[in-house]
């Protein structure tokens, strides 16, 4: 018999208390890991974000110099230097495989980015609105339902219209205009958490708000709020390619998938290419990220609904 | 009950103020707004001279109180680009998308319920597979390349449907399609789960086990349940359908409020944008309250809070 661990260092005491967290993350990741088509979902988004970091490397073609001579070659063609366009060339002569892989940049940098953005501002609301109540809650929630109110897409390209289109307006407006779902859950969530033992044994020790906050609720509300970014990931793809599309969005030369459809859409009746393309390289990026987000939600708790 | 009606009631206008503010100050967005309604190349004394005209010189306070008041009245000012009152502008344009938005929402209601029931009901069976793959590519695909799609399948190879305009059903199947598949894979997933949640219920089990049959505990016991999540999103999804009209209406030319804010924001046409946003939040807003009212008759329990 010993008693060693009573007066284990501090450090050990530590490292005590953290291993439940960790426990919990390893058994995550396992039941996460036994989901096939969740790991097929994150395979599918490693790739995408492969590819857009190493497009030098894959395509010698350069995604903007524009070619006249070699216009609207079919997928599979080769141009007068002998050299295979895969997936054919656009309206300036230009590679579309090429275009495609660079055009998964300005889509990811905006989905991480507004994610993020809105992903925090959200976080801040629930917590705050969930754990005081009342009033403030109240306030919280009824600018959630002004924000909901606004047909998105419009408010977007209204606002991008008044300011004008970079990758920064458009990572701001998404990125401050997408935070209620966070809010809603990460609300719900901590509206739970503050009836359990745990929390109440805090507040009776005499912890102050902004501890009980931060140590003991906000790790308890993260794996919910995880959830909504990954969906929402998927959402704000979609949405930067949509404004792409309007004209509103990342602003050529720059390739982006939904400029790229706006090209396609006037040959539409000549090269069918044009536009096919890049929709599926959207599609694929943002069904790999629904799979992956649904995976996570149904290891993590199915009854979320999102 | 009517306690919690009126004070839906009051949250609606509260709402609807808040949705006022933020129109107004989409034209304050960059500080100053002649500058974003002229044109770039207007001379400094013409920008004076609107600033003067429009009241921009005004307090703030007084320009939003003038800004309220006119839209309570339905006045947002002429449009710049056409000369007639932008909020004429934007009603004369409302059927259509109405049309649209209900013809969505319509194809998504009569696909997305009976594919999540018989999903729940056969569940993992090939008939859900099929169901559940359908809607997940549903929810994955972007609105405006399936509408790409579409025209290129029905309009250019085969000539089928007209691509672009609005006059009879055949101009409205495409469009109507475009924009109520993604509704579609919503509700069938909601539906889905939704009816897998109530079956499981004990007082399905106290039906059946009373000897009710199949068809009458799906239809009747389990579906009235499992409706009230339903009823929810599509007060939701109506506003997902206003917003995605602008893509859809943009992509097959339909002459909806969609496409004319899209052509007024290129246009710098302000007043018409404020009109359609407001209107279209006003509309989205109404639903709400309406689906709240259907609400409280499928549910009881919601009259007492």
């Amino acid at each position: 018999m010993t008693r060693a661990t009573v007066v284990a260092p501090p450090d050990a005491i530590l490292a005590d208390a953290e291993r439940p967290a960790l426990r919990e993350w390893r058994s995550f990741l396992r039941r996460l890991a036994r989901r096939r088509t969740a790991l097929f979902g994150l395979g599918v988004v490693a790739m995408v974000f492969v590819t857009a970091l190493a497009a030098p490397l894959i395509s010698p073609f350069d995604p903007i110099e524009q070619n006249i001579g070699e216009r609207l070659k079919a997928p599979g063609a080769r141009d007068a230097m002998g050299q295979l366009h895969l997936l054919g060339t656009d309206h300036l002569g230009r590679d579309l495989l090429a275009r495609i892989l660079y055009g998964a940049r300005p889509a990811l940098m905006v989905g991480f980015a507004a994610v993020l953005i809105s992903g925090v501002l959200g976080m801040v609301t629930g917590l705050i609105a969930g754990y005081f109540g009342g009033r403030v809650d109240d306030v919280l929630m009824r600018l959630a339902d002004i924000q909901l109110a606004f047909p998105f897409i419009l408010l977007a390209i209204a606002v991008i219209g008044v300011l004008g289109p970079s990758l920064f307006t458009i990572i701001a407006v998404i990125g401050v205009s997408s935070w209620v779902v966070y809010a809603r859950v990460v609300r719900g969530t901590v509206l739970s958490l503050r009836e359990r033992e745990f929390v109440q044994a805090a507040l009776a020790l005499g912890s102050r708000d902004r501890r009980v906050l931060m140590r003991h609720i906000l790790p308890n509300a993260f794996t919910p709020w995880l959830v909504v970014a990954t969906l929402d990931m998927a959402r704000v793809i979609v949405i930067e390619s949509a404004l792409s599309f309007l004209g509103l969005g990342v602003q050529p030369p720059t390739p982006t998938w939904g400029g790229m459809l706006a090209d396609g859409r006037v040959y539409i009746s000549t090269a069918w290419w044009l536009a096919t393309f890049p929709g599926l390289a959207i599609l694929v990026t943002v069904l790999g990220i629904n799979l992956f987000g649904d995976g996570l939600r149904d290891t993590l708790d199915p009854r979320l609904t999102v | 009950m009517k306690v919690y009606l009126l004070r839906r009631l009051l949250q609606s206008l509260v709402v609807l103020f808040g949705v006022s503010c933020v129109v107004f100050f989409i034209l304050y967005l960059t500080g100053d707004p002649a500058l974003v309604l002229l044109p770039p190349d207007a001379s400094a004394e013409d920008v004076i001279r609107f600033r003067e005209v429009m009241g921009f010189n005004d307090p703030f306070i007084v320009q939003y109180g003038r800004f309220l008041g006119g839209a309570i009245r339905g006045d947002f000012g002429q449009s710049i680009r056409h000369g007639e009152p932008a909020f004429d502008l934007v009603l004369e344009r409302m059927p259509a998308t109405f049309e649209l938005a209900g013809a969505g929402l319509l194809i998504a209601l009569c696909l997305a319920i009976p594919a999540g029931i018989i999903s729940a009901v056969r569940r993992n069976t090939v008939a859900d597979y099929v169901a559940t793959v359908i809607a997940l590519l549903g929810q994955s695909m972007p609105t405006f390349w399936l509408g790409i799609m579409l025209i290129l399948v029905f309009s250019v190879q085969f000539n089928l449907l007209p691509s672009s305009g609005r006059g009879g059903i055949q101009h409205l199947v495409l469009p109507a399609v475009t924009l109520g598949l993604f509704t579609t894979a919503r509700i069938t997933r909601l539906t889905r789960s939704g009816m897998l949640e109530v079956l499981n219920q004990d007082y399905i089990r106290t039906a059946r086990a009373k000897g009710v049959s199949n068809q009458p505990v799906v239809w009747k016991h389990a579906l009235k349940n499992a409706a009230i999540p339903i009823v929810t999103i599509v007060g939701i999804e109506l506003g997902t359908l206003l917003g995605g009209s602008v893509i859809t209406e943009t992509i097959f030319a339909w002459p909806g409020v969609g496409r004319l804010s899209v052509q007024a924001i290129y246009n710098r046409d302000y007043p018409v944008v404020q009109a359609a946003v407001f209107l279209l939040a006003t509309t989205f807003v109404l639903v709400n309250l309406l689906v709240d009212f259907i609400y409280t008759y499928l549910d009881p329990r919601i009259r007492l809070r």
